[in-house]
Order: structure tokens, then C-alpha cells, then sequence
């Protein structure tokens, strides 16, 4: 296992987590590099995409729902009592599966949290909106039919806007859930290309189903298996000669 | 451990075709180069040049196998062991193309020597003959049982065949230094053993490439100035 000894911004040690009875993740201690894409790549219902809810507490949502072990963001336990679940969200934002735009117009996607933050002036909310579409590589496609209404994008623009919507709240971290599976390979292309722009500034964590995907965009990769982090590593060692032999199994088509 | 099947049994099937093809590509080179032995203790021309044409074999497998890979390479997206094991092939067969060369350069030689006067019998041409055999056919066996004991063997044998190469070239030169009527033949006996020296560099570089597909680690090109190491 390579020790990741760089700024280190998430951490997790000794990660439970069960849903009611039923132990999905067991045991899992993993650093998150700042300013670096993390892939988490495994098979379906390998846990991967409940690890990547529990970085944000987007799993309090569902009830019966337990979480063991820390996971520390900046040092700071995220699960302490004392933290609000809100301002974590806002620290570590999540881009989803399918793209879920607001049905309101284009303008209104970027500027609906800022809102809710308490920004209220109309000039700091239009340079936000700008700030935010050009650091999603939308502004140039929407900057003139911002009062149109966001369900009028095609998907890959509308997965563009949820980045953007993302990062108007000026997250540090961003999570994505398979955020191109619903995306044609030119959208996933663009989608890509973002991820490797946005890296500059923010760290992101990706799960992905496509290994290649993995393999393009990021530069550790962590492979879940039955609930447990089998191995992680830089990408392309872990594409090239990984040490454990499940993940080799698992990434060149070997599995079950 | 028990290797694990593909889960397409398609792409199985395709890597099984390309170790296949290399492991008949490496018959084929061992052929030439038992032939070459055969023809040059016999002084049998005929043979010698049956070599030179199936050569031509030889190249067309090289271009078949190098073709399937790439098309892995594209279609199947190859990763980890896979991924080394198709790049090694490409080299793999890179190797015997060259080897099938020599040997095919190996018997033009023995068609003219076969016209001149023996100045000796032939003792450590045939024997590093079947040491360079020996060394393509374990550096095959180490890719299929993907055995570095056995590569790591080959490069050892390497160094075998470099002392009988400069041996030869010493007899040699004592030889035309006594008759001058010897140098022509000497020459040409200089070059088989030259060529057989660089087979065997050539079965080296397969067993390397055998050792960087089971461990994922380069031995080649181990440094020999001390200042660079």
C-alpha cells in the first residue's frame, strides 16, 4: 500500500457502516490527497458509492443507518456531534448519476444555495454564476439564455450545470457518483476534461464504473470489494501491477 | 493459485491465440537453427538454402502475431497482467523475427563455406548452436509456466555463449595469422559465431521481457560503467 504523505484533506480510519443489520463497509482507512482525483472503482454493491455518501454525511438521510470509525476532513471528525451536516455538505460537494437540475431556469440552478447561504446581492450573484459556469465549461453554451429554463440542456450540459451548481458554493472537495453513466462519450469527454481542469482547485473523489475512466482521470485509484478496500494505489500501478490479486482479477475481466 | 478465467471467453481465446502463435514462431526459429547445424556438418547446400526460404515463414507469423495484439491493445482496453502480457509478446516476437533472420543469415554463410576447403572440423559452432536452441526454447517455456527461475537460467546462459564466441574468435585469429589461405573460411566462420552470439542476446531479451511480464520489473540494461550505476 502506498502511504499517501502529501496534504492529506480526508481521512478515514476504521470505517464501519451498516445499514440496519447488515455490515456494508468493514474496516476501511484510506487518505485522500488534496488537489488530486481518487477513483473508487468495484464491482456493484461492493460499497463503494456508500463510502463515497458517508464523506459528506449524505447517508444520514436514510434511517437505521450506523457509522463506525472516523472520517476526519481537515483533521476535524465529521461525524463529531457538534458538526453541522449542512456546512459539511457545503465543504465537500457531491455531482450525481444522473444529471438533476433544479426545474428552474439556468440562472436560478447556480444561485438557489447562495441564496439559501444569504447572499443576496444581485452583482456578487451574476459574477457567481459566471465564476461558476466558466469553471464548469458551460458559460460559453448558456451565457445568453441564463432565464431559460435548465431542463432545456441536453444531458451532458445539465451535468455540466450540476458541477457548476456544485461549485458556486465554493465546495473543497467534490464527490461524483458515476457522474457520466447517463452521458454520451462526447459529454463524458467533456465531463473528463473538466475533472482534470477543476483538479487545479479542488480535490475530487470519483466512483466510476468505467475502469478506463478511472484509469484517464485519476491519479489513485481505491478497489472495493464485499464492503472492504481491497487495495490502493497510485493508477498506474494499479493499472500496469497491482499487489493484490483480487484487483488484478477484477480490472482486466477476470471477476466472479 | 488456480489462474482465473476471463469472463469473455472471446478475449481468453484471443490471448491464447497470440502465446500459441509465439510458441510455433519458436519452433520455427529452433528448426531453422538445427537445420543450419545439420547443413554445415554435412555440407548439405540444399538445406541451407530451404532456411533462407522459410524464412519468408517466419516474417509473415511475426506480422500476424504483432497484428493481433495491437487489435487487443485497441479492442479490449488490456489492463495489469494482461496488459504486460500482451506488450511482452510484441516484443517476444520482435525477438524470434530477428532470431529467424540470423539463422536465415547463419545458413547463406554455410552455402559458401560449403563450397570451400574445411580448415577444421566444426566442434563449437554446432555446440553453441544447441546452447542457442536451448535458450529460446526455455525462454518460451518460462513465458507459458511463467517461470523467472528459468528466464533468469537463459541470461545466465548468455554469458556461456559470449566466452565460447570469444574463444572462437581467438582460434580463429591464430589461424589466419598462421596461413593466410584460412582467412577467407575463418571469416566466414567468425560470422556464424557472431550470429549465434547475437541469437542468444536475442533469447536473453526474451527472458527479460518473460521476467517483466510475471513481476512487473525491467532487468534489462543493468548498467556496466561503474559511474552510471
Amino acid at each position: 500500500m502506498v502511504t499517501v504523505e502529501k496534504e492529506t484533506i480526508i481521512s478515514t480510519k476504521k470505517v464501519d457502516f451498516y445499514y440496519g443489520a447488515f455490515r456494508a463497509l468493514t474496516d476501511v482507512t484510506l487518505d485522500f490527497e488534496k488537489n488530486r482525483v481518487t477513483a473508487l472503482i468495484g464491482p456493484s454493491g461492493c460499497g463503494k458509492s456508500t463510502f463515497l455518501r458517508l464523506l459528506n454525511r449524505m447517508n444520514d438521510l436514510i434511517d437505521g443507518t450506523r457509522v463506525e470509525g472516523e472520517i476526519l476532513f481537515e483533521g476535524q471528525n465529521i461525524y463529531a456531534p457538534e458538526v453541522d451536516p449542512v456546512e459539511i455538505r457545503q465543504r465537500i460537494g457531491m455531482v450525481f448519476q444522473k444529471p438533476n437540475p433544479f426545474p428552474k431556469s439556468i440562472y436560478n440552478n447556480i444561485t438557489f444555495a447562495p441564496r439559501l447561504a444569504g447572499i443576496r446581492n444581485n452583482g456578487d450573484l451574476d459574477a457567481l454564476v459566471e465564476e461558476s459556469l466558466r469553471q464548469a465549461v458551460l458559460w460559453d453554451e448558456v451565457k445568453d439564455i441564463l432565464s431559460k429554463s435548465a431542463m432545456t440542456l441536453s444531458g451532458g450540459q445539465q451535468q455540466r450545470l450540476c458541477i457548476a451548481r456544485a461549485l458556486a458554493m465554493k465546495p473543497d472537495v467534490l464527490l461524483m457518483d458515476e457522474p457520466t453513466s447517463a452521458l454520451d462519450p462526447i459529454s463524458t469527454a467533456k465531463i473528463e476534461e473538466l475533472i482534470d481542469e477543476l483538479k487545479k482547485r479542488y480535490t475530487i473523489i470519483i466512483v466510476t464504473h468505467n475502469m478506463q475512466q478511472a484509469a484517464r482521470v485519476s491519479e489513485y485509484t481505491g478497489f472495493f470489494y464485499v464492503g472492504k478496500l481491497i487495495e490502493f494505489n497510485a493508477t498506474a500501478k494499479i493499472f500496469t501491477n497491482p499487489s493484490v490479486k483480487q484487483t488484478e482479477d477484477y480490472i482486466t475481466g477476470r471477476f466472479g | 493459485m488456480e489462474e482465473k478465467r476471463h469472463t469473455s471467453a472471446e478475449y481468453e481465446r484471443e490471448l491464447q491465440e497470440i502465446k500459441e502463435g509465439l510458441l510455433y514462431l519458436g519452433a520455427l526459429t529452433e528448426k531453422a537453427l538445427e537445420r543450419g547445424s545439420v547443413a554445415l556438418l554435412e555440407r548439405n547446400s540444399e538445406l541451407a538454402r530451404q532456411i533462407v526460404c522459410d524464412d519468408d515463414v517466419i516474417d509473415r507469423l511475426d506480422v500476424e502475431i504483432e497484428e493481433k495484439c495491437i487489435r487487443l491493445l485497441a479492442l479490449r482496453q488490456p489492463a495489469a497482467r494482461d496488459l504486460r502480457f500482451i506488450t511482452t509478446a510484441i516484443k517476444i516476437t520482435g525477438h524470434l523475427e530477428r532470431i529467424g533472420d540470423m539463422a536465415a543469415k547463419i545458413a547463406e554463410k554455410v552455402i559458401i563455406l560449403n563450397e570451400l576447403p574445411s580448415i577444421k572440423p566444426y566442434i563449437d559452432l554446432p555446440r553453441m548452436g544447441e546452447i542457442v536452441r536451448g535458450m529460446i526454447h526455455k525462454s518460451l517455456d518460462a513465458l507459458v509456466s511463467e517461470n523467472v527461475k528459468l528466464a533468469q537460467k537463459v541470461r545466465e546462459e548468455d554469458t556461456v555463449i559470449d566466452q565460447l564466441n570469444d574463444q572462437v574468435f581467438r582460434e580463429l585469429l591464430t589461424f589466419m595469422m598462421e596461413d593466410p589461405h584460412k582467412i577467407q573460411v575463418s571469416l566466414y566462420i567468425m560470422q556464424i559465431s557472431k550470429n549465434l552470439e547475437r541469437i542468444a542476446d536475442h533469447a536473453e531479451g526474451i527472458a527479460d521481457m518473460v521476467i517483466y511480464m510475471v513481476t512487473g520489473k525491467s532487468v534489462r540494461h543493468q548498467p556496466t560503467c561503474p559511474e552510471s550505476k
